[in-house]
């Protein structure tokens, strides 16, 4: 099993779980385990063609995956995967409900 | 990292006030000279330009820049502690001036009342030796790295949210740039924006707070930067911890065959308006209705008569505790779908937030979804409390 770290923004599509165990062999699997626990998170992680989205990193331990093999880096017990998604806030944290566009019902 | 040319000199005061630091050997009469002779920019006297600005001054650095343009509101003193509650409507660059030159009167502060944009970048930088970003948006984050990358000024970077900071240095010789971390930015909208908003008011003064401490450190020349890491911190946990960065030797603008040389359009790279462009909102007529709009004087109307819709508030229920507008059913739009059984899709829906955009994503859902009639609530609670009720709180 191997341990994977959720950030503060994903945790409200993990049921706020901060951390969630799961088996997995490589990242893809591990990922694939994550988001098919809590499917809501699959459209926060992935593009519709199945890819990790840009602005999402993944860490084994300390270590960027795009740095290792990737989806197909191997994952040991007791590893720790880390999703630490690009965050701007630091100044303002304004509200910027009004300037965003209307998404359709994906978006939501 | 500051370039020293004929340091200026300590007078008898100075060596007064900086004696914690002098009698620090690694900081000295010497590396006391080289924080005078400093030059640091500021982007953004918000959340983490305050406390890292108070320090800064404080430290004895000689020259500090602020680039900031906004002004001190109530909702900003939860945090932004180089402002108090005598400087609300004044400019945030004026208060964070006065406060720190209260602290410390042998410096100067460069004030630069204006966004930063692709056109002043250059101008606005060159002439410090670092930066540091404290800024809140995507578009001024990747302005900024670019600028730094390009002068081959270190961007000391740092980002908040909720109860989570990451910081680290940017555009140091040799080490990774913003890009190399994040090549680009979310798509607006599908970050948590608002619905998940709001920032422990502490937060920001611990992570200014670590950017102060390596604007400093890089100034001396002392330990070791924080380049090539980058450093998270979630004050629930209350765990720092320690990530690689490398350099991306494909990187667009800092990699070894760059094919960015120049400042591009921010706003359109990260797919949102430039606010340069925004047409202010006209106010519609006061009891405004369309088929897909209602504002707070004529949703009032309609209650007061007793029509008959579905009035749903798409809000978080910790929201809802702040102020709600009687009537409402409390749906948060993050389980509009999964409850949307609850709703009859014959009768009319009208729904309601904070300041109108969950809202607005929801009426859409709901319409794909078969809703026949949905209104989406003119500017939310907010415009309930300027245009109906008064009594109602804003937050």
């Amino acid at each position: 099993m191997a341990k994977v770290l959720i950030p503060t923004p994903l945790r409200q599509f993990t049921e706020k779980n901060d951390s969630v165990e799961l088996a997995g062999a490589t990242v893809a699997e591990v990922m694939a385990a994550l988001t098919q626990k809590f499917p809501d998170l699959r459209k926060q992680l992935f593009n519709d063609e199945g890819k990790m989205r840009s602005f999402v990193n993944v860490y084994l331990n300390d270590e960027d995956i795009r740095y290792l093999q990737k989806d197909a880096t191997a994952v040991a017990a007791g590893d720790t995967l880390s999703i630490v998604p690009s965050i701007a806030g630091g100044a303002a944290v304004r509200e910027v409900e009004r300037t965003l566009p209307v998404r359709p019902a994906g978006g939501v | 990292m500051a370039t020293v040319t004929a340091p200026l000199e300590l007078n008898k005061d100075e060596i007064l006030r900086y004696s914690r630091h002098l009698i620090l050997p690694e900081v000295g009469m010497e590396g006391q000279k080289k924080l005078k002779n400093a030059k640091v920019l500021m982007v953004g006297a918000g959340g983490l330009g305050a406390p890292l600005g108070l320090y800064l001054a404080a430290s004895g650095i000689g020259r500090i820049g602020i680039v900031d343009f906004d002004v001190v509101d109530f909702t900003n003193l939860q945090r932004q502690v180089i402002h108090g509650t005598k400087d609300v409507g004044k400019k945030k660059l004026q208060s964070a001036a006065e406060s720190m030159l209260d602290i410390n009167p042998y410096m100067q502060v460069d004030q630069f009342d204006t966004a930063i944009t692709s056109e002043n970048a250059f101008e606005i930088i060159s002439d410090y030796d670092m930066v540091i970003d404290g800024t809140d948006n995507f578009p001024t984050r990747y302005l900024i790295n670019d600028a730094c990358v390009l002068l081959k000024k270190p961007n000391v970077y740092g980002s908040i949210f909720r109860f989570e900071g990451q910081s680290t240095i940017f555009a140091y010789p040799g080490g990774p740039c913003y890009r190399c971390l994040y090549p680009e930015p979310p798509p607006p909208g599908l970050v948590p924006s608002c619905a998940e908003g709001g920032v422990l008011g502490i937060l920001p003064g611990i992570i200014g707070l670590v950017q102060a401490t390596e604007a400093v450190k890089l100034i001396l020349g002392a330990g070791e930067p924080l380049v090539g890491r980058l450093m998270l911190y979630d004050a629930l946990a209350m765990r720092f911890r320690e990530l690689k960065l490398r350099r991306n030797p494909e990187c667009p603008v800092c990699g070894d065959n760059p094919t960015i040389h120049e400042l591009i359009d921010y706003h359109q790279f990260c797919g949102v308006p430039n606010p340069k462009d925004v047409q202010p909102v006209t106010e519609p007529i006061s009891g405004y209705m369309s088929d897909t709009e209602i504002d707070a004087v004529a949703l009032k109307q309609r209650l007061d008569r007793g029509d008959k819709f579905q009035f749903i508030d798409v809000r978080e229920p910790h929201e809802y505790q702040i102020a709600s507008i009687p009537g409402a059913k409390l749906i948060p739009l993050g389980e509009v779908p999964k409850r949307v059984g609850e709703l009859d899709p014959n009768t009319e829906v009208v729904v309601h937030c904070k300041m109108g955009g969950r809202s607005a994503k929801a009426a859409e859902f709901l319409r794909q979804s078969g809703f026949k009639s949905v209104k989406n609530m003119i500017g939310g609670i907010l415009a309930w409390s300027d245009k109906v009720d008064p009594s109602v709180p804003k937050y």
